[in-house]
């Protein structure tokens, strides 16, 4: 029993910033666009987000700022692709190597600076339920957020006009182009909301789970977050899902040493990469399924017809 | 006066050739600006990047040595960019590479023989498309995304290496230091130029650009790969299987990337370490790019990012900038590229307010 | 000039070009209240211009439109639909993966919630003859059903115009009889319709009066009634209209190519199963498979093609050798050609040149590879002979596939097909969104291909064009194929119940 409220905490912590990127990059793919920059959106997010609040000492300016820096840089990638008709691919990679680099060299005065972490917000009554309490009431507000955001992304999607046009965008640009729906700036906006979820997710990183900056500090997280999108078919519950499963991989690698398990290090490290490949297999291998679920115009450029 | 884009007839050969050039131009431009935030004189830092380090007959040599991985890797990458196949997990493939090549030259310990290098190039080519076939039995058979899954074997691959390093491939005598022995002068590839690390893995990679360039422009191989990026339908229509493309352009590119893995740790590095790259793999994205996916243009491309590679260092050890700059050129370049490349298509053109129906 | 208060619509003077084409010169257009109007003219003679500029999404360079007499500038859709015209383009402005009623919103621009609109999708569908179902999602629907969709999603916005973009080359001949009982409906409600089309029989049976465009430049507007459709091709063509020959002094020979019993499994939702088909095309002769958009055509093509190869070997034979196994290249190598329906991206490498192009499907059949190396200067004489012989209008043919007109490169295409001298050619579509001129050159080629002893087997939707050139015809329908009658001994209401999948009678006599 006594380990089983630390590796709670441990899948919670692990899943949130992975929960941001990926609902982010959902909504973005949700609009037809694919932004494989979403690794470097992260890191910007997450050293950002430290030299604010190593700056300032204020968690709502750092998270701002984070959230301010992914979406710059999802600007970046928006106005390749949609005014400069870049192709998506590369230019989310280039978003990617930009994004790390950019990072390092601002963070280089950052390294070794240590930061006390989000405060735990208790929620009243909640939080002194014995053991519940301590392992789902008492979180920074990240992980509240990450929460609510599942559900206010399945709303907006699926209830309200706003998301229902999203989809269609998504679906068909020409078919929403022919109905007068500025497909553009939908896209951008849905970008931009993407970049922001992942500087959120960056923050997280540096703000609350190490919390400290350490270069390439995200670790192929956002290409994790890429691949949840995918495992979850573009719905925001199955996001939720895959995040926290994701989540509990994560835990077996730190505990197991501690349960006496005689893997390597390197071997334990290895297991949300090899997770995640997994994952994509068993999800892909029903291309059917794929098609059904994808948006339709998912990564095909926009050329609005004269 | 509003400047829009036009979309041309046909597409403009001429900014196919002055898009690079330009993107450098700009690059330079943005490069300068990075500088006068950091507050390096604009001037020292471009001399530090691309004059200091050509001004030694050793600075040339290690040019080539640092262009020697970028320019394979991007030969390679260039082919299945060409296709569509989005292999960007060449790290990975050159870190299997060069451990599988290195294990082979710790097994030639203390021998001699000619036939031990060309074992561990060997070794390097069929290790690395043999990592690369998990990515082509993935995207053929379960239809997984080749972005992705190449790239998590890339971490997979340098996790894999640090734990050799860190267990069976350890210098016995090595203080438990995370390195292997230094290897024997057999298994060490041979220097062209006496007095810098340049080797013969230059040579091989020329050879590859030869050979890329006839691959692309003469043979069905080639129109195949052209036929199978630009048009997936029409390519099967005219009979070739978009499976045996995929496999064909990730083996080559897996194989390229391990024999350019196994030049490293038996060229300039001489042994094996956690880290036996740079990021080589990432940057040669960058290189295959700029380089307009053509095989000559990888090498120009490969030699120039092998020069920020090269500047960055200089810049570090003059100038005390991060190294991390380099990356930040690297990737402006390629996004300046991506920008530029969009003249090729369409062209702008300053217009007055668009023309209204006449109301009267 | 009549006071064009009376008119609804009243358009002067449109022009508008494009880069190297004038494609409207001072068109004029009036539609009266409560009328339908023909706008007719051939592919390319500025029919979809107009239409743009009309409908907000084209700006035209001169040129004024009145509504009721009051000038109007026309930005955009949404400005269009204010102004209350409606259209129902040829290609469907849907979404596939929502049902129904989240595509009729997303159309009306009204945020009205979903299930009051679902009613009304219902009352309307059932008030005029237009059955959906609005919850289902539009994967799921037949072409026809995705027409209704549109017109529904037109009429929710209660307008004064509607325009409908050649509406009938989706729909089965009896489909075309129940639209025309509807738009006759609309129509003596008030509502004015603008009809665009090419088909003259049509255009009789429904239109009242009908402006005529040829080359972007407006010939007349005429009452329907008063000219015969022989007057109306005139005006059209603008060369005396001859009825094409259909003398046949072809020689039918053996078998060339036999389908049997051929079966494939759909490889996702949205694809369709091929069942049981069973054809046989002899040499000399020019069979037609009749049916609507999204029957299993494409998948029957790529059967028959190789490029979805069988796992019953004996499921196609070429000349008696059993072929299901084989891929493209060894069908082509055995004597079959073919020419999808889409002609960039399938039929043709868009960016690159005529003379790749020509390579693509020619190299082994024209010897153009010498032990995996291409033989340019032999590739490049193919290609200019292709060009040449079949009079594909173009620079040089180093120019690039995607700059061809839509006519240009199907000749190309074909020419490059026929020039390799195929023993079985299947074609999907020969002349779909073809200019006249290049129609005829396409349908002689074809005609000339069988005189010289090949197998035709023509895959279309036009069924004027299988009437005209074919000899043995039959529909696709649902993935299944009828069987096959002469052409002569058939009605186009018959192959209009083949291809709803209708059985004929015992009665009709079949073909040998």
């Amino acid at each position: 029993m006594e380990m089983i409220g630390p590796a709670l905490l441990t899948i919670i912590t692990a899943a949130t910033p992975l929960l941001f990127a990926a609902l982010g990059e959902m909504v973005t793919e949700k609009s037809g666009v694919l932004n494989l920059g979403v690794e470097g959106m992260m890191i910007m997010g997450a050293i950002l987000g430290f030299v604010a609040v190593h700056f300032t000492d204020s968690v709502t300016v750092a998270l701002l700022v984070s959230i301010l820096a992914g979406s710059a840089m999802a600007a970046l990638f928006g106005l390749l692709v949609l005014k400069f008709h870049a192709s998506q691919v590369p230019t989310g990679l280039a978003l990617t190597i930009f994004g790390i680099g950019l990072s390092a060299l601002i963070g280089q005065s950052m390294v070794g600076i240590a930061y006390d972490g989000l405060p735990k917000l208790s929620l009243p009554v909640l939080s002194s339920l014995p053991f519940i309490g301590d392992v789902f009431f008492r979180h920074d507000i990240l992980v509240y957020l990450s929460l609510i955001m599942v559900f206010v992304i399945y709303y907006f999607l699926n209830k309200t006009r706003a998301g229902l046009i999203l989809r269609a965008v998504g679906d068909s640009h020409d078919a929403a182009h022919a109905m007068g729906y500025p497909v553009v700036k939908i896209r951008f906006l849905a970008i931009l909301f993407g970049g922001g979820m992942a500087g959120l997710g960056g923050a997280y990183l540096s703000l609350a789970y190490s919390p400290l900056w350490v270069e390439q500090m995200t670790a192929g997280r956002g290409w994790i977050a890429l691949a949840l999108v995918v495992f979850a078919s573009w719905r925001p519950g199955r996001v939720l899902l895959g995040a926290y499963l994701f989540g509990g991989i994560t835990i077996l690698q730190l505990h197991a040493q501690a349960l006496g398990i005689g893997v390597p290090s390197q071997v334990m490290s290895m297991l949300p990469y090899l997770a995640t490949i997994i994952v994509l297999v068993i999800i892909s291998s029903d291309p059917g399924k794929i098609r059904l679920n994808a948006p339709a115009s998912l990564g095909r450029p926009f050329h609005p017809s004269r | 006066m509003l400047p829009s884009l036009v979309k041309r007839q046909q597409p403009s050969t001429l900014m196919v050739y002055l898009s690079p050039v330009i993107a450098l131009i700009l690059s330079m431009v943005a490069g300068v600006i990075l500088f006068l935030i950091m507050k390096v004189s604009p001037f020292g830092g471009l001399h530090a990047f691309f004059i200091e380090p050509l001004s030694t007959k050793y600075g040339i040599a290690e040019l080539g040595v640092k262009a020697t991985p970028l320019v394979l890797i991007g030969v390679a990458l260039s082919l299945g960019f060409k296709a569509g196949v989005w292999n960007i997990g060449a790290e990975g493939q050159l870190t299997i590479g060069g451990l599988c090549g290195g294990a082979m030259a710790l097994y030639f310990y203390e021998q001699q023989g000619f036939h031990i290098i060309p074992l561990i190039l060997a070794t390097g080519i069929v290790s690395g498309m043999a990592y690369a076939s998990i990515v082509a039995f993935l995207r053929v058979k379960f239809n997984a995304n080749e972005i992705l899954t190449s790239l998590m074997l890339s971490y997979v691959a340098v996790l894999f290496l640090n734990l050799m390093v860190h267990g069976p491939l350890k210098d016995p005598d090595g203080f438990n230091f995370p390195e292997s022995r230094m290897f024997s002068d057999s298994a060490l590839l041979p220097i062209l130029l006496e007095g810098t690390r340049l080797h013969i893995g230059a040579l091989l990679a020329l050879t590859v650009v030869a050979i890329g360039w006839i691959v692309m422009s003469k043979t069905l191989l080639g129109y195949q790969i052209k036929a199978a990026g630009s048009a997936p339908a029409a390519s099967e229509h005219a009979g070739f299987r978009r499976s045996k493309v995929i496999w064909i352009t990730l083996l080559i590119g897996g194989g390229i990337a391990g024999l350019a893995g196994a030049i490293e740790v038996s060229g300039p590095i001489g042994q094996l370490q956690p880290s036996i790259s740079p990021g080589y793999g990432f940057t040669a994205i960058i290189v295959a790019y700029v380089g307009r996916l053509h095989p000559v243009g990888a090498m120009l491309a490969g030699i120039l990012l092998a020069l920020t590679y090269l500047g960055g260092e200089t810049a570090q050890i003059q100038l005390n900038l991060p190294v991390a700059v380099t990356g930040v050129f690297q990737a402006l370049l390629l996004f300046f590229l991506l920008a530029c490349d969009v003249l090729i298509h369409y062209r702008i053109q300053f217009t007055e307010q668009a023309v209204r129906v006449e109301n009267t | 000039m009549t006071s064009s208060n009376n008119y609804l619509l009243d358009i002067q003077g449109m022009t508008k070009s494009f880069p190297g084409v004038l494609a409207n010169d001072g068109v004029d257009l009036q539609i009266k209240p409560g009328e339908v109007h023909a706008l007719l003219g051939e592919n390319g003679a500025g029919k979809s211009t107009l239409v743009k500029m009309i409908y907000g999404i084209l700006k035209p360079d001169h040129g004024t439109i009145r509504i009721k007499g009051t000038p109007v500038t026309i930005d955009d859709p949404a400005k269009a639909r204010e102004l209350g015209i409606a259209m129902v383009f040829q290609h469907f402005s849907l979404f596939e993966s929502l049902n129904v009623v989240e595509n009729i919103a997303l159309g009306i621009h009204a945020d009205s919630d979903l299930k009051s609109l679902a009613k009304e999708v219902v009352e309307l569908s059932e008030r005029y003859g237009l059955p959906l179902d609005p919850n289902r999602h539009v994967y799921t629907l037949s072409v026809g059903e995705r027409q209704r969709i549109e017109i529904l999603r037109c009429l929710l916005q209660k307008p004064q115009l509607l325009v409908m973009d050649e509406p009938t080359s989706v729909l089965t001949p009896q489909e075309v009889q129940k639209l025309f009982m509807t738009l006759n409906r609309l129509a003596e409600e008030g509502l004015s319709i603008l009809y665009i089309s090419h088909k003259l029989d049509e255009i009789k049976a429904l239109c009242h009066r009908a402006t005529i465009l040829r080359m972007g430049k407006k010939v007349a507007t005429v009452t329907v009634s008063e000219q015969s459709t022989t007057s109306l091709a005139n005006m059209m063509m603008g060369e005396a209209f001859t009825e094409s020959s259909k003398t046949r002094n072809r020689q039918i020979g053996e078998v060339r190519l036999r389908v049997n019993d051929l079966n494939t499994q759909a490889t996702d939702a949205t694809g369709i199963s091929l069942k049981d088909i069973n054809i046989e095309v002899r040499a000399g002769e020019i069979v037609g498979i009749a049916g609507v958009a999204g029957n299993g055509q494409d998948e029957l093509l790529k059967a028959l093609n190789g490029e979805e190869s069988n796992t019953d070997a004996s499921s196609v034979l070429i000349e008696d050798r059993q072929a299901g196994k084989l891929g493209p290249n060894d069908r082509r190598r055995a004597g079959l050609a073919s020419v999808p329906e889409k002609r960039l991206g399938h039929g043709a490498i868009p960016d690159m040149d005529l003379i790749d192009n020509a390579f693509m499907t020619g190299y082994q059949r024209m010897g153009l590879l010498i032990r995996g190396i291409i033989n340019y200067r032999k590739t490049r004489s193919f290609a200019q002979q292709v060009i040449n012989d079949y009079g594909v209008k173009t620079s040089s043919s180093t120019v690039s596939a995607e700059s061809l007109s839509g006519g240009n490169l199907q000749k190309f295409i074909i020419g490059r097909e026929l020039t390799q001298q195929p023993d079985i050619l299947v074609v999907s579509q020969p002349t779909w969104g073809v200019d006249a001129g290049a129609t005829q050159t396409i349908r002689q080629a074809l005609r000339d291909l069988a005189e010289q002893g090949a197998a035709v087997l023509i895959i279309s939707q036009d069924l004027d064009e299988l009437m005209d050139i074919t000899d043995r015809i039959g529909a696709i329908c649902g993935g299944r194929v009828s069987s096959f009658y002469p052409t002569e001994s058939v009605t186009i209401d018959q192959v209009g119940l083949l291809m709803a999948g209708v059985d004929l009678e015992a009665g009709a006599e079949h073909a040998s």
